[in-house]
């Protein structure tokens, strides 16, 4: 009973938070929306008993790569959205298809479900602890697990390339005289 | 849910906040004090014996002072910013151990608020929200010098952030465990700080920087930003920026108690599990002194040696460490 209370409220904050992300006209209010969106999303994935999932969701996501999304609107002074669709003029019918499909999709799934009466069982004794997490993904996902870092650091190698190239003129003159 | 339990953990959860707020408030008279004496002052020591109750009269003053809030301020998040910055720097200390179990009134009792395995995880965690209380509240005052701030914390906190994750590694790879607890009862042997001296280093540094505290007080550099985020800030706003401060300042030398000088472990503290929170008490104290002490000791770091330091010297060693560490456990089995 408390468990439903709690998925209740955690859920409404989700989905409140997801609606004022959509609706903020301004993109700081935008940006803070989807962190209190991502901290409903920790607490949820607290009660289905993955207490590492949970904390690495806010470290990385809210307290890391949203820190940088606020930090660059800031930066750029780019809080107020233009009243006009934007600057590509078929992204809105588009968005609107999909996410009807979405949508469809997962009423289907959901009322099929519903049907079949198959209840989920709690999981295992210490699944989704670091240790049991770890496990996985170095014995069972190796290989997708190496893909995936080498595929990060390529990006942050571009990424440090791309800088270098923009102001490798300016910066070569004052760079040698420093070091 | 059993109703006791969660009265036991309501009382402790209070009784703990009380204790970090009566510290933040005797913290401003110890740093002060200290630094008097540093400074060949003799401090405050009007109010009350030695001073003793200058934090309340400070407190009193903060309360009747007039709040204001700047006619362009983004008014909801000017009046949130200060909560977001109090609450990670309470709410962290939930996991801290303060000792063993004790009995009160024929009733077991652990000193801690709860013993979670991803103790570490959820002090990262909250540690990374921490930043945007202080980036926010410079952005909504709409004041070039508090935007300054704001975002000069937020390039900071991100940049120590990753030597300071790397640094927590060390205690963790040799206790096995993520749970504070834990990793103080695999201390009982040694300290970390014997094991982990680099670690330890790393740790302390970055989290001075963290807490934005001199030598790494450049988002409130007062002679190029007036007070940086808080410039606008005034009443109890401003305390609550304060108390944050000083509450994450005890918060960090707990943990550095903790991971490195063996938290509540000391002589008979077996035998006698009350010892625990005073031998914590005392490793604390060390800590917040080291802390002032630096401030009265060092002069500020410029932007881009902060930025050099945490990149190209702590981030690197603190990887290197990690791996040595962790080459050293498997190979010592």
């Amino acid at each position: 009973m408390a468990f439903m209370t709690l998925f209740i409220i955690t859920g409404a904050v989700a989905v409140a938070a997801a609606l004022g992300l959509l609706f903020a006209r301004n993109a700081v209010y935008a940006a803070l929306f989807l962190v209190l969106n991502m901290f409903a999303l920790a607490v949820l994935y607290l009660m289905l008993g993955a207490p590492f999932i949970a904390m690495v969701q806010i470290t990385v996501y809210a307290g890391a790569i949203m820190v940088l999304f606020l930090f660059v609107i800031m930066l750029l002074g780019a809080e107020q959205l233009k009243e006009d669709g934007g600057p590509i003029a078929w992204q809105r019918p588009l968005a609107l298809v999909l996410g009807v499909a979405l949508l469809l999709e997962v009423t289907y799934f959901v009322f099929a479900a519903l049907g079949t009466g198959v209840r989920l069982l709690p999981p295992p004794e210490g699944f989704g602890d670091p240790h049991a997490v770890g496990l996985t993904l170095f014995q069972q996902y190796l290989l997708p697990f190496e893909v995936t870092s080498v595929l990060l650091l390529v990006a942050m190698v571009g990424a440090i390339v791309l800088v270098k190239n923009g102001r490798a003129r300016a910066a070569s003159s004052s760079e040698a005289g420093e070091q | 849910m059993d109703t006791t339990l969660l009265l036991e953990w309501t009382i402790k959860a209070v009784i703990l906040i009380f204790i970090l707020l009566t510290g933040f408030a005797y913290l401003t008279l110890m740093e002060r004090k200290v630094l008097a004496r540093i400074q060949v002052r003799l401090g405050p020591n009007r109010a009350g014996p030695y001073g003793l109750l200058q934090p309340v009269a400070d407190g009193i003053k903060l309360l009747f002072k007039e709040s204001i809030i700047p006619a362009k301020a983004d008014k909801v998040i000017f009046v949130l910013a200060p909560l977001i910055t109090v609450i990670p720097a309470l709410v962290i200390n939930a996991v801290l151990p303060w000792g063993r179990t004790v009995t009160v009134f024929g009733r077991q009792v652990s000193l801690y608020v709860a013993n979670i395995n991803v103790a570490l995880l959820y002090v990262m965690a909250i540690a990374s929200i921490a930043v945007y209380g202080v980036t926010l509240a410079g952005w909504s005052s709409n004041n070039k010098y508090a935007l300054l701030g704001g975002l000069r914390s937020a390039a900071q906190m991100i940049s120590y952030e990753l030597a300071l994750g790397l640094s927590l590694l060390g205690p963790v790879l040799l206790a096995g465990s993520l749970s504070l607890v834990d990793i103080v009862e695999a201390q009982r042997r040694m300290w970390y700080i014997v094991y982990q001296p680099l670690a330890a280093v790393i740790f302390f540094i970055t989290s001075v920087a963290e807490l934005n505290r001199a030598p790494f007080d450049l988002p409130e550099a007062e002679q190029e930003l007036t007070a940086g985020y808080h410039t606008e800030y005034s009443g109890m706003k401003f305390a609550l920026f304060y108390m944050a401060e000083y509450v994450k300042m005890i918060t960090v030398s707990a943990l550095f108690a903790v991971l490195f000088l063996g938290g509540y472990l000391g002589p008979f503290e077996s035998q006698y599990p009350w010892l625990g929170p005073i031998y914590l008490v005392l490793k604390i104290l060390v800590g917040l002194y080291v802390l002032i002490w630096l401030r009265a000791t060092l002069p500020r770091f410029r932007y881009d040696q902060l930025m050099r330091l945490g990149w190209k010297v702590l981030f690197p060693l603190a990887l290197l460490n990690v791996v040595v560490t962790a080459v050293i456990v498997v190979l010592m089995g």
